[in-house]
């Protein structure tokens, strides 16, 4: 057990019971009308490869304690990550004295009373107690295997763990700790290079060196790429290029989102939108998730339908939007005050049963994607995405893997692609970098547009 | 306080086997106000204080931080980075070596007129909803937003061959946005730029100086009129854009390429590396002959979120010339990566985003030079052109040769006259073979420092404030149009 404070080589800095009793403090020193507070200790590390070398390595303990303030139908928030009395003190009266300098708010509800939460086991120990050392080691036997293939290795291995509360004047008490642990590698060679990643809250799910073995692969099978006419392809996609797409959809699910009219879904609710085998949940309680099974307010995460075989069926609504909606809240609000009301941030996408291999086979012509990047929305309605393709794109051609190609962009409808989806693989937790992780699974897609091809 | 801290943590990581070891102490304040048609969304006030620790040790990098200020808590974290440097030394090419750079004592602070945080909160809680009222007053309009954003950094910097700086820098930052959706599209509107507006290493004079409720009306009118306005058509054109979009051009096409931790492979995983070979130094003709860049932290540049006295490993504030007369002549670099390339010395582009993460490599103020257009003489001299005008989508590949932009609004440009609106403007192309095409930069009176406040690198991920000087300026033979063709 931890002493208050002590900071151990890679673990807490402070345990639940020592963040209940600051937010005790905190309440007791309030003197607004309500008080919210919510205190996250993270502790993270990260080592960083390139060149086959170690060249950057970093661990950082953070507290952050945050008090949202209800004064006069008013609210605001401040936060500080000092836990001395005195910063105490200041950091309610800032909360309290910024709700009193704004115009009275209609919409604001109470807070909460105490709720009850469905437990999720998201902390492991082995992730916790991951050292620098052990991270080290790891790198140390992918930069070798690079080494010996004459190939160049680059990439992270980190790990954290965190401890969050969230509690308020009316006697809620809400608590969350998890770990997590990502290892990512891109190896090079002179004209081509492979991707591979993979995160969880329980280190020991995570294989360094199946995944640089995999990357290495690739940067091998797209050597001396070939370059093909832009056009409209067959694209299978592998899940970290289904996630890193599909991930800006995620915003367009909030009742805040259609009441302000930004959402792709203005006007769709309830028609065929996507293809029959397009249904998408999101459930923060799936095997394969992550995330505290609580909201911004406190309130329990429903499981909610957002898609059922094509058609957008429910949206997910923090306390006010429902209000303003005649909705049911669902317990995805962000924290107060925001402006963007709530997300749905465990997407669940329903999978399928062909691998990438049976999609492959499958395919006469086609563009295999392992990886996009620098993905943007070109229009928010038709949810057109621009973005690139990077570490790993192939020819198929008649049913194998002809050839690796060079880069392409593409501009492509998020809604025409999830309406053109020929095969799905089965839903696996994907790590990407343009979208936090989700389940999805690999899919094969047909008139997916590459627009622009690059020089390498 | 900040120098007993951060001295200790010296003093320990020298102790315990540091050659080299330098501590960053922040102290930053933050406010942050959101609007959304006619109510206060966002509003929050944050304070954050701690140290982060970076040594070398065994001839590898560590670093630490912590915000645990007490005598045991600073030694451990300088514990803490000596033995993250020893397990980097596990997987060691060769010792790292930095470029050698003198000591300085000196303490620094931006000037500025108006401290943010003396300023009332309703005062500027006012000042967004009334530019609200006025976007909601155009018929059409279906979100008003606006938002102000302030930040001060008090930091000090000590290193173990005797630095002592200490700077203190304040930014503030506006903008106001009008959407309107109608016939199946949404179309948007945001002033003076788009993603935030305007940011500079400036107090509340900036925000004044911006007339956000007078330029309200305009833009709601733009959104709502972009909805009956001519698709951009798909071919070839000639493009003039506007300084803020020209701003972000530069950062993407020319910012990230010359980031010498990229260029070295440093970044491959994640941000990605560059086209920028070492060989293409003083050889590679990146643009045309009027083309002129360079990258400059001094304030005499002007106030731009990449303007400092020291970088965060205490080398001074630098001009480096980035392009000159279309010629690449400069890198952005550290102490590690000068000497790497063989260089006497580091050009300072060393940035962190707090006390918790590791500074590496960032943009300072990347600026293309003014050239002699007036606006209007461009206009003129413009026979058939679109003018492109604040930044709606940025993408590029992860060498930066390939990408592609589109701005919120268009306008054709017809025989030296401004015509017709354009709607879903884009606009693609290689960088080498872009910034070749430029024939026409406008002159100093129509050039701004832009602000960029979220530009992210690194893992773990940082987001940094760079600057951005830019003018009015022209392209030939540019493709357009692609983003939206069928």
């Amino acid at each position: 057990m931890l002493s208050s404070g002590a900071l151990a080589e890679n673990g807490a800095r402070f345990t639940l019971a020592e963040l209940q009793r600051i937010a005790g403090r905190v309440i007791a020193l309030s003197q607004a009308d309500e008080t919210e507070i919510e205190i996250d200790s993270t502790t993270d590390a990260l080592t960083r490869f390139a060149n086959n070398t170690i060249h950057q390595n970093v661990a950082d303990h953070t507290l952050s304690i945050s008090v949202r303030a209800v004064v006069d139908g008013r609210t605001a928030r401040a936060t500080t990550n000092k836990t001395d009395d005195e910063s105490l003190r200041r950091v309610v009266a800032a909360a309290a004295t910024l709700a009193r300098h704004q115009p009275e708010n209609p919409d604001l509800l109470p807070m909460l009373g105490p709720q009850k939460y469905q437990k999720v086991a998201r902390y492991f120990d082995a992730t916790a107690a991951e050292n620098p050392m052990d991270r080290a080691r790891a790198v140390t036997r992918v930069c070798k295997m690079a080494e010996k293939k004459k190939q160049t290795a680059a990439g992270i291995f980190a790990s954290g763990s965190h401890q969050s509360v969230l509690a308020n004047s009316k006697g809620l008490f809400a608590s969350h700790q998890y770990t997590d642990a990502e290892f990512s590698v891109t190896i090079l060679e002179e004209k081509s290079s492979g991707w591979a990643k993979s995160g969880s809250p329980d280190i020991r799910d995570i294989h360094p060196d199946e995944l640089a073995e995999s990357a290495s692969n690739k940067a091998i099978a797209s050597r001396n790429p070939r370059v093909l006419e832009p056009g409209h392809y067959t694209a299978i996609l592998e899940p970290s290029a289904v996630l890193d797409i599909v991930g800006s959809l995620f915003l367009d699910f909030s009742g805040t989102s259609i009441l302000d009219k930004r959402s792709c879904l203005n006007d769709r609710m309830g028609k065929q939108l996507f293809g029959e085998n397009v249904t998408l949940w999101d459930d923060v309680y799936h095997p394969y998730q992550l995330g505290s099974p609580y909201d911004g307010e406190g309130l329990p995460r429903q499981k909610i339908l957002l898609v059922d075989r094509g058609v957008p069926k429910n949206l997910v609504y923090s306390r006010t939007t429902a209000k303003k909606m005649k909705a049911k809240p669902t317990g995805h609000g962000l924290p107060l005050p925001n402006e963007y009301g709530e997300a749905p941030m465990n997407l669940v996408f329903s999978g399928g049963d062909k691998s990438v291999e049976d999609m492959i086979r499958s395919t006469e012509r086609g563009i295999l994607v392992t990886r996009v990047w620098y993905i943007r929305e070109v229009d928010p309605y038709e949810k057109i995405l621009t973005g690139m393709t990077r570490d790993g794109t192939f020819l198929i051609e008649n049913g194998r893997i002809a050839a690796g190609i060079r880069n392409f962009r593409f501009n492509q409808s998020v809604i025409e692609m999830l309406s053109n989806v020929e095969m799905l693989g089965p839903a696996v937790r994907a790590a990407g970098e343009e979208s936090f992780e989700m389940v999805v699974p690999a899919m094969k897609v047909g008139n997916f547009h590459f627009s622009e091809v690059t020089k390498f | 306080m900040m120098l007993d801290w951060a001295a200790l943590g010296i003093e320990t990581a020298k102790l315990r086997g540091a050659s080299y070891a330098d501590a960053r102490v922040m102290d930053t304040r933050q406010r942050e106000i959101a609007t959304k048609n006619g109510e206060v969304g966002n509003l929050l006030e944050s304070e954050s204080l701690g140290i982060g620790i970076r040594v070398i040790a065994s001839g590898a990098w560590g670093f630490a931080s912590t915000d645990r200020l007490t005598r045991e808590g600073v030694q451990a974290c300088a514990a803490q980075a000596i033995n993250i440097a020893k397990a980097s030394a596990l997987a060691k090419r060769e010792n790292v070596a930095l470029a050698p750079e003198e000591t300085y004592v000196d303490t620094w602070q931006n000037p500025f007129v108006k401290d943010p945080f003396r300023i009332p909160v309703e005062r500027q809680i006012d000042l967004l909803l009334r530019a609200d009222k006025e976007i909601l007053a155009v018929k059409g309009v279906t979100l008003a937003e606006g938002s102000m954003s302030f930040r001060k950094i008090d930091q000090l910097f000590v290193s173990s061959t005797g630095s002592v700086i200490h700077q203190i820098k304040m930014q503030s930052g506006a903008g106001i946005a009008a959407t309107s959706f109608g016939d199946s599209e949404i179309q948007k509107r945001s002033y003076p730029n788009s993603f935030g507006g305007q940011h500079a290493l400036q107090g509340y004079e900036l925000i004044e100086s911006l007339d956000l409720v007078g330029n309200a009306p305009r833009i709601a009118e733009e959104a709502v009129a972009l909805h009956s306005a001519a698709q951009c058509p798909e071919g070839t054109s000639t493009i003039i854009l506007g300084g803020s979009q020209l701003g972000l051009q530069i950062h993407e096409s020319i910012g990230h390429p010359i980031e010498l931790d990229r260029v070295l492979g440093q970044e491959a995983n994640f941000a990605g590396m560059s086209f920028l070979t070492l060989e293409k130094l003083r050889k590679l003709k990146y643009g045309s002959d009027i083309v002129n860049v360079v990258a400059d932290a001094r304030l005499e540049h002007g106030p731009g979120l990449g303007t400092f006295a020291y970088d965060d490993e205490g080398v001074p504030a630098q001009c480096t010339p980035i392009i000159t007369n279309g010629l690449f002549t400069g890198y952005l670099s550290n102490r590690e990566t000068a000497a790497t390339i063989g260089e006497t010395r580091s050009n300072g582009t060393m940035r962190t985003e707090n006390w918790n993460r590791l500074p590496i490599i960032r943009m300072t103020n990347i600026s293309i030079n003014p050239g002699t257009w007036k606006y209007d003489d461009l206009i003129a001299d413009t026979d058939d052109a679109i003018l492109m005008e604040t930044n709606r989508s940025w993408s590029i590949d992860d060498r930066r040769y390939q990408f592609q932009f589109s701005t919120e609004i268009g306008w054709e440009i017809k025989g030296g006259k401004k015509g017709r609106m354009i709607k879903n403007p884009s606009y693609s192309g290689i960088t080498t073979e872009f910034w070749n095409s430029c024939d026409a930069i406008c002159s100093r009176e129509y050039w701004t420092l832009w602000g960029t406040p979220n530009c992210g690198k690194g893992q773990p991920m940082q987001t940094m404030g760079t600057g951005h000087g830019a003018s009015p300026t022209r392209f030939r033979n540019i493709k357009v149009g692609v983003a939206f063709a069928k």
